[in-house]
C-alpha cells in the first residue's frame, strides 16, 4: 500500500514537472510577427501565417540578411 | 546635429543595434554605419518597401510611424517622420521600447536646426559713441 501510495506521487511530481517544461518551452519560443505603430498610439501585430505577414516578413528578412 | 554623428551616437548609446541606415524619405541614404555603400543603399531600399508594404494594412487612419518585424535571428526596426526614416537591426529578443526610443530621438537630433552662434558683440567704436552721447546729454 505504502510503496504504491509512493510510486503514484512520483508519476504524478514527473507529469507535472514534464508539462512545466513543455509548457514553458512552448511559450517562450516567440513567433515570427510584426509590429505596425500608428500616429494615433495604435498598434497592430500581424502573427506569421497571415499573407500580410508573411510578405512583411520576407522583406524584413532581406534587411536582416543585407544588414549583417 | 550632423546625421553621421547622430547615427554614431545611437550606436555607440545603443549596444542591442547592429547596423542602422538613415535615410531620407525616398530611400536615398544619408548616413550608415555598414561597412558597405551597396549594402546600406540595398537596406534603405528595403525599408521603403517595408514602409510602403505595412501602409497597406491600414489605408485610412493614422500615419503608420513605426515598424518592428520579430523573426528568429533578430528584429528590424523602421522609424520614421516627416522627412527621414531610421532602419535598425538588431539580436534576437531585444528591448523594443528602448529601441525604439533610441531611434527617435536620434531623428530627432537629426531634424535640430544646428546650435545657433552667440550674437557679435558691438563694436568697441560703436560702444564709445554711445557713451560720449551719454556724457553729452
Amino acid at each position: 500500500m505504502g510503496k504504491r501510495r509512493v510510486a503514484t506521487t512520483l508519476l504524478v511530481a514527473l507529469g507535472s514537472v514534464g508539462g512545466a517544461v513543455l509548457w514553458r518551452l512552448r511559450s517562450g519560443k516567440s513567433r515570427d510577427h510584426v509590429d505596425l505603430y500608428f500616429a494615433d498610439g495604435s498598434m497592430v501585430s500581424l502573427a506569421e501565417g497571415s499573407p500580410e505577414a508573411n510578405r512583411l516578413l520576407g522583406i524584413a528578412r532581406r534587411i536582416l540578411a543585407q544588414a549583417r | 546635429m550632423e546625421a553621421a554623428q547622430a547615427l554614431a551616437d545611437l550606436t555607440e548609446i545603443s549596444s542591442q543595434l547592429v547596423g542602422a541606415v538613415l535615410a531620407d524619405a525616398d530611400g536615398s541614404v544619408v548616413a550608415s554605419t555598414l561597412p558597405d555603400d551597396e549594402r546600406a543603399a540595398a537596406v534603405a531600399r528595403a525599408a521603403v518597401e517595408l514602409l510602403a508594404a505595412a501602409e497597406e494594412e491600414r489605408r485610412e487612419g493614422p500615419e503608420l510611424i513605426q515598424v518592428q518585424a520579430a523573426l528568429p535571428d533578430g528584429s528590424v526596426f523602421v522609424v520614421r517622420d516627416d522627412r527621414h526614416f531610421v532602419v535598425a537591426v538588431t539580436g534576437p529578443n531585444p528591448t523594443v521600447g528602448l529601441v525604439f526610443y533610441d531611434l527617435k530621438t536620434c531623428l530627432r537630433l537629426v531634424g535640430e536646426e544646428p546650435a545657433q552662434k552667440p550674437a557679435r558683440r558691438r563694436r568697441k567704436k560703436e560702444e564709445q559713441e554711445e557713451e560720449s552721447a551719454d556724457g553729452e546729454a
